[in-house]
């Protein structure tokens, strides 16, 4: 029982870890057959945008998953598509660097300095680092549980500028942005309405449990009295 | 200079799209069989003009035409979708015939005016221009067409016209990117007269010696090369001749962005990125963006003591 558990678990990791690698694979096979477009550039900086933020909203969508589905081992794909994330943001940003400015670094700094959509996307890029760097067992360990939680939160707040780096890019057409903007807030409400439940169940419950308790123990008492 | 003045092409010398696009090819081969690349030369150079040289702050440049495929599949035209390559997928649903040009306001010789006369009357001749997108890429895009002056001049505006005022199709059924109002449809651009009167101004009617493609803007669009692309307004069925200067379409969506002059300045930028250099499709490097696209030997005096910064 305990074996199958951990083979569908296993099997689970695998197979997400391959799958986040297809995005890579499509836009490398379309690199090496000529099928990037018009404007290849544009292209591949635009899908590594998207699947960053893609990646960014599974990360979060995992414990409100978990959480509805009671499937507790699903945390484990966390730090992975969490990592995925942050490998796609890395080669959005090399490409802006590498081949979409060529280096031109008076021109970069211009960018991220003057340009409100690629300073609140480098910002998130940034923020991201110190959480790749602190994704390691040891790391979650050296923190401690609760500070690690508490630095990790930052994921909302990198998921946000990612939205806001999308959406003050486009022209006119805001509906993908947009929509990436109310899954964020979705998953967002969430948390906050299941913590608050939470509390309120801790509560609520404490009296309820303490009350029940002594009920049984009096009806445990008067049973006895009852036999004697 | 890119700019080509009338007969400095016939349409009878343009060499046929199959033999331009596989000019290299045919280069190749020539030159391998041995037979001098002189006798061969005349005629390709005569579509695809020997390389321009054009001085930038960065040096001179060569200027190639854009291939077909590019400038037909990589498209902003939002009546068929956001996406660039929207228009070529959805535009087949555009009926450019019949097709009528109604013509308002401010002239004698208001009317509608059929597509089939205005192509009978006016003939086509090829403008090599660059365009360049408020975005930050560019193309260089043989076209067809005729001047608007020409067109302009037949209407006989009145003293009163000081503008003229264009409008595209409206028609979801045609264009399903109008079934959302991502823009304020119909979409509308404005010049100034000065400006619809200007030689480098066409009415455009086709691209590498054919007709217009209904993403282009078929059957009749214009075209505007030192202004942003967005200014160069697609299927015109209105022209008006107007006192007030007109509000275009992306004014109206984002007044702070896109104004009505919209003539191409790098040292204007955008209010969120840079207008200072470009990607001109199909190379690697950017490169630096013209002021007045290039164009500003003519067309400078248009705007001599005006504030560009203030009038974008």
């Amino acid at each position: 029982m305990r074996d199958r558990r951990k083979l569908t678990e296993r099997s689970v990791r695998i197979a997400v870890f391959v799958l986040a690698l297809v995005p890579l694979a499509l836009l490398a096979g379309d690199a090496l057959t000529d099928g990037l477009g018009t404007n290849p550039i544009e292209n591949i900086t635009h899908r590594t945008g998207w699947w960053t933020l893609t990646f960014l909203m599974l990360t979060l969508a995992v414990t409100p998953i978990r959480q509805l589905t009671g499937i507790g081992w699903l945390i484990k794909l966390r730090r992975m598509l969490g990592l995925y994330a942050f490998f796609y943001a890395s080669l959005h940003f090399a490409i802006y660097i590498g081949i979409d400015q060529f280096f031109a670094f008076e021109y970069i700094i211009e960018d991220i300095m003057d340009r409100p959509y690629i300073t609140v996307g480098f910002a998130g890029l940034v923020l991201m680092v110190p959480l790749a760097l602190t994704s390691t067992k040891k790391m979650i360990k050296r923190l401690g549980g609760k500070r690690w939680n508490r630095l990790h939160k930052a994921v909302y707040l990198v998921a946000a500028l990612g939205v806001f780096h999308f959406l003050w890019l486009v022209k006119a057409d805001m509906r993908e942005p947009t929509i990436f903007g109310l899954i964020l807030v979705a998953l967002l409400a969430y948390r906050l309405v299941a913590e608050r439940l939470r509390l309120a169940r801790v509560r609520s419950n404490m009296p309820e449990v303490s009350a029940a308790r002594r009920s049984r123990r009096s009806a445990a008492a008067e049973s006895r009295a009852g036999a004697s | 200079m890119l700019i080509r003045r009338a007969p400095d092409i016939k349409e009878s010398e343009v060499t046929d799209e199959s033999l331009y696009l596989n000019r290299r090819q045919f280069i190749r081969t020539a030159t391998g069989a041995g037979i001098g690349l002189a006798a061969t030369a005349s005629p390709l150079l005569a579509c695809t003009g020997e390389p321009r040289l054009e001085a930038g702050s960065e040096g001179p440049q060569e200027e190639k035409l854009t291939p077909f495929e590019d400038v037909t599949t990589y498209n902003n035209f939002y009546e068929f979708g956001t996406g660039k390559d929207d228009p070529a997928q959805n535009a087949h649903s555009l009926m450019t015939r019949p097709w009528t040009v109604t013509v308002e306001g401010e002239c004698n010789k208001p009317g509608a005016y059929d597509i089939e006369d205005i192509l009978a009357r006016y003939p086509a001749e090829e403008r090599v221009y660059r365009l360049r997108c408020v975005e930050a890429w560019s193309m260089v895009i043989p076209w067809l067409g005729f001047p608007l002056s020409k067109f302009i001049a037949d209407l006989e505006p009145t003293s009163n016209a000081r503008f003229v005022e264009f409008k595209t199709l409206f028609d979801p059924e045609q264009m399903p990117g109008q079934r959302r109002r991502i823009l304020d449809w119909p979409y509308v651009e404005g010049l100034r007269m000065d400006e619809a009167m200007h030689p480098l101004t066409i009415l455009s009617t086709g691209l590498y010696g054919k007709e217009l493609l209904n993403q282009n803007g078929a059957p009749l669009r214009l075209v505007v090369p030192w202004k942003y692309g967005f200014k160069s307004i697609k299927s015109i069925v209105s022209m008006r001749f107007v006192r007030q200067q007109p509000l275009n379409t992306w004014a109206i969506s984002a007044p702070n962005e896109y104004g009505f002059y919209s003539n191409v300045n790098p040292e204007v930028d955008h209010p969120r990125w840079s207008q200072a250099r470009e990607r001109r499709i199909g190379e690697f490097r950017r490169r630096p963006t013209l002021m007045f696209n290039g164009y500003a030997d003519q067309v400078a005096q248009l705007y001599a003591g005006m504030d560009l910064r203030k009038n974008f």
